[in-house]
């Protein structure tokens, strides 16, 4: 394909000539904005970055972005995402999906894309509601959530993102924060480094529809007792000075300890992050912490190694290459059993 | 094939009782007499279980390699297996050959192969009068009679039509193994072989290719098991009173070349291949298991050497969403499928419409609605793959007409689809998909080749502009520097792309996306009648119902009735040619393996007052159903 471009990429490279139509206030913006400042740092040219969408206020996000973009149904993003990266490995494909595309209409998508560990990041913007069709309740909202569709409230149990993607069997699985810039930006950075699906769930305020979700998640004050940020290798601890607590997993079955501000929180039982772990039993254990018995694990959850299905695709083409040669369409059509009429 | 036909003649040599085989034969040597014949339908019936497909399989490639003509029917009985023995679990496989061009399997076979009751009671009834049946008498017993539907022996009431030949083909079978060391199950497997060497006796078929294919297939004492059986069955033909002469069919005065023998879901998967070569692009293909298209799935996979790259998606949506997303970066993207599976597409073809990409849907069509039966062919997804999306979504639709010819229109589909950056839909249908023919092979020199151009000068570029001839907007793949562009299924503002609502645009759009359609009618080669080009009626099909229609018409041309007929390979858009010539008759016969929506199309398009004949029987039209209303049809106007 092209050759790379020479000069370095500035973040204004990547916004298109679209206005940008959210909702004043829309946490969107601000994951635009980081994803926007992150691209010319991964050294990608943009010419062979792709965001594709489905449909949703999230699936906008392709029309504002100054690279090739697919704007296309709903919830079947990750599907378009797999023929394009599939048929060209060259390219850096991006899949931007809410909670309604991805895990309503399109889990079915969500799952397989995911099992199948195409090199590609999907980018999950939750705000647990419908925006675009005006403030229904969604896959991820909370029990009992009053709605337009729910008036006495929603009697749908929830689906939880991480526990589902571990459960597709992913590579890749973080959770961060839209208007935390830094953990945002580092989270993009890793996704964009692992080999494989890097599945990201984004908490993503609504202000029209379900305004202060992750307030607490959002406010740096709250944030330090409501958040368990992950570090890999590093304690799971959280809470301020004079309050700190640290996850004990036993079983399989998360708990929580009080630690004194001087207590060593792994010989106190807390357990030591491990994204590598050979186990997802360990990720799923994280993926059960919620609010708000628990903190909500922020960071990278899991992240392992796996082929990716391109390359593996890729790997039988050049083998039938190499046994075979390059395919004759003579010789095909001569195959087998034929006679000749004089 | 394609040569004007007489009327299929009655095979002369099963009705007449020939002198008793022991005075024509006095000694098993030296052999029996052979008599020349001109065709001869042979129908191959049994359980499921009794590889009734395998056996037609070989016999028709024996068949091709022995130069005849030939035309196959192979009946699937549902794909989940019925109790053994009964009528539901019946499966049957017909093949016509002939020294003589031919295009149907035949009305009615003349000989049939009943290797139980239940094959017996659902065949019995399209066996020609005085045509042979040959029964496997071990499986006529108690229960197998009951489980077939039978009260009694059916056989004493068929001698007065038929010439029933009973033989103990288990038993047969089971001698010719008794020093092997398999089971008696595994013995019996065989002894659809037993009966393949004994029909390639009767009919002087060479063995060689169905050992070959033996060889590669078993090792051990199945191969030997088989071996033994097929020459077995040959020997007993030989030396049975049953038999007193075989027959043989001599070579067929076609076309010279070099043939081989083809199904409909071979040669279109060959196509795609064909036009990633001709095209000089790679294919992708993104599929989900579905009868009777999956085999087209199975066939490309095996062409990872021609960098065809196969994506056997987690559904239809999926399927089609991947080969269009394939399509966005610059790949030749097909999806196959059938019916129920086309539906579910639909929306995401309607986004390849509004996106202007070129995707080829292959619709592999079955009886329905919704499941209907999958086995069973029909012509019914006409108006669900013009009309079934949301909106004005106009899209080409082709449908080939014989098994070779799915090669050739997919090679034309996806030049179509780059030429004019449109999905296009092919509509085969199940008949097509599992029958086969001679097929000559093309000279890949003369194959049809087309450039793909990419956009790749980023100076001036908007994403919808249009080339004046054709309408088609840049193809402009992710990757080529300078065109970043975004696209999707909301409108776009005419020329640059960009999303727009304005009521004007959105109509001009619309205008637009049909036109572009409409404007390959000047890549449509000017239609071909079949007689004269004009006179009292016109037979007008599509699809798979070429090879009844247009025997059905020769026929009747023969016998000097004043009759045309028209296939359309294009149904949307028609042929610029094809009002005219409507015109120029005064009849017009529509035969459809449906209600009537060619019928539906010709009438709206064209205010002709044509007429449907419709059948949804799961079935092919036989000749004489096409005849007999031609015979009406031109009785009633004259
Ligand atoms: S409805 Fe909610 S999610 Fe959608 S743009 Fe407005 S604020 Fe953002």
């Amino acid at each position: 394909m092209a050759a790379a471009t020479t000069a370095p990429l500035k973040t204004r490279d990547f916004v298109s000539d679209l206005d940008v139509r959210w909702c004043p206030g829309c946490g969107d913006y601000s994951i635009l904005k980081n994803i926007q400042k992150v691209m010319p740092e991964l050294g990608v040219p943009k010419e062979n970055v792709v965001f594709v969408s489905g449909i949703g206020c999230s699936s906008r996000f392709p029309y504002y972005m100054n690279t090739f973009g697919f704007h296309t149904i709903h919830g079947r993003a990750p599907a378009f995402a797999t023929g394009i990266r599939a048929s060209r490995p060259d390219l850096s494909v991006w899949v931007v999906t809410g909670d309604g595309d991805g895990l309503s209409i399109g889990g079915n998508h969500l799952i397989h894309t995911i099992r199948r560990n195409l090199n590609m990041q999907i980018l999950l913007f939750n705000n647990r509601v419908y925006g675009l069709t005006k403030g229904q309740y969604s896959p991820t909202s909370r029990e009992g959530m009053r709605s337009k569709s729910s008036p006495q409230g929603s009697i749908d149990h929830p689906i939880d993102p991480i526990a589902l993607a571990l459960a597709a069997g992913a590579t890749f699985v973080a959770r961060t924060i839209d208007v935390d810039a830094p953990h945002l930006q580092a989270t993009l950075h890793r996704a964009h480094a692992h080999e494989g699906t890097s599945f990201i769930e984004i908490l993503q305020n609504c202000p029209v529809y379900n305004d202060n979700e992750w307030l607490e998640l959002e406010d740096r004050k709250t944030r330090v007792s409501a958040a368990l940020a992950l570090e890999h290798g590093e304690p799971l601890v959280f809470g301020p000075k004079g309050d700190r607590k640290g996850i004990r997993i036993h079983d399989g079955v998360p708990s929580i300890i009080s630690l004194g501000d001087g207590d060593d929180p792994v010989s106190h039982g807390v357990a030591t992050h491990n994204e590598a772990h050979h186990s997802a039993s360990y990720a799923f254990a994280l993926a059960s912490l919620a609010r708000p018995e628990f903190p909500l694990p922020i960071g990278v959850i899991r992240a392992v190694e796996k082929p990716t299905y391109e390359a593996m695709l890729q790997a039988q083409v050049d083998d039938a290459l190499e046994a075979r040669g390059p395919g004759d369409l003579k010789a095909l059509l001569h195959s087998g059993d034929t006679w000749t009429v004089e | 094939m394609a040569q004007p036909k007489k009327p299929i003649k009655k095979v002369e040599h099963v009705a007449q009782p020939e002198k008793p085989a022991d005075q024509l034969e006095p000694a098993a040597l030296p052999k029996k007499q052979v008599k020349q014949v001109e065709h001869v339908a042979i129908r191959f019936a049994g359980d499921s279980g009794d590889g009734m497909q395998l056996t037609g399989t070989k016999f028709t490639e024996s068949t091709a390699l022995a130069g005849n003509d030939l035309s196959t029917f192979p009946d699937f009985p549902a794909e989940i297996r019925a109790p053994a023995g009964s009528l539901a679990g019946v499966s049957g496989f017909q093949i016509h050959f002939s020294s003589e061009d031919i295009r149907t399997p035949a009305d009615e076979p003349d000989v049939l192969v009943a290797l139980n009751p239940a094959a017996l009671h659902a065949n019995i009834a399209d066996l020609r009068a005085g045509g042979m049946v040959i029964i496997n008498s071990d499986a006529f017993t108690g229960k197998n009679l009951e489980r077939a539907g039978y009260d009694g022996d059916p056989l004493p009431e068929l001698v007065d039509r038929y010439r029933v030949v009973e033989i103990p083909l288990t038993a047969l079978n089971r001698e010719a193994l008794k020093d092997l060391k398999l089971s008696t199950r595994d013995k019996d497997r065989c002894k659809n072989f037993f009966t393949l060497g004994l029909m390639f006796w009767l009919y002087n078929r060479p063995i060689d290719s169905t050992v070959r294919w033996l060889e590669t297939k078993f090792r051990g004492d199945v191969l030997e098991a088989n071996k033994r059986v097929l020459k077995a069955g040959m020997h007993f033909g030989e030396t049975t009173e049953l038999f007193p002469a075989s027959f043989t069919v001599p070579k067929a005065k076609i076309q010279p070349g070099t043939y081989r023998n083809i199904t409909g879901n071979q040669a279109l998967a060959w196509g795609i291949i064909a036009a990633g070569v001709q095209l000089g692009r790679p294919i992708f293909l993104g599929a989900y298991p579905i009868t009777p298209a999956s085999d087209i799935l199975h066939e490309l996979a095996r062409y990872r050497d021609f960098g065809v790259k196969t994506f056997q998606a987690e559904d239809e949506i999926a399927a089609a969403s991947a080969s269009i997303g394939a399509a966005f970066a610059g790949q030749l993207a097909v999806t196959t499928t059938s019916g129920p599976g086309l539906l579910l597409k639909q929306e995401a073809i309607g986004l390849a419409v509004m996106t202007e990409l070129p995707l080829v849907v292959v619709d592999v069509q079955r009886a329905g609605p919704s499941t209907g039966m999958p086995t069973k062919t029909e012509q019914a997804d006409l108006l669900a793959a013009l009309y079934g999306r949301n909106s004005d979504s106009p899209m080409p639709v082709l449908a080939p007409c014989t098994p070779g010819d799915c090669f050739a229109i997919m090679i034309e589909a996806f030049q179509l689809a780059v030429k004019y950056m449109t999905p296009v839909t092919v509509l085969s249908d199940g008949y097509l998909a599992n029958s086969s023919e001679p097929w000559l092979i093309p000279d890949v020199d003369s194959l049809p080749r087309t450039e793909v151009r990419y956009r790749e000068d980023p100076e001036n570029f908007l994403p919808y502009e249009r080339d004046a001839e054709t309408l088609a907007r840049p193809w402009a793949i992710p990757g080529t520097k300078g065109l970043e562009h975004r696209i999707g299924g909301l409108e776009s503002e005419e020329n640059t792309g960009t999303v727009s609502y304005l009521p004007e645009n959105h109509e001009r759009m619309v205008q637009l996306r049909a036109e572009k359609v409409a404007r390959i009618t000047q890549d449509i080669p000017p239609t071909e009648v079949n007689g004269a080009d004009h006179g009292e009626l016109l037979v007008i099909g599509w699809g798979g119902t070429y090879g009844a229609i247009s025997s059905a018409v020769n026929e009747a041309r023969e016998d000097g009735l004043d009759v045309s007929s028209v296939h359309l390979r294009h149904l949307n858009p028609f042929p610029s040619d094809l009002g005219e010539i409507l015109s120029r008759f005064r009849q017009v016969l529509v035969p459809e393996l449906n209600a009537g929506q060619l019928r539906r199309l010709l009438r709206a398009e064209f205010l002709v007052p044509a007429e449907s004949l419709s059948k949804v029987q799961g079935q092919p039209f036989k000749v004489h159903e096409i005849r007999t209303r031609i015979e009406q049809m031109l009785s009633a106007g004259s």
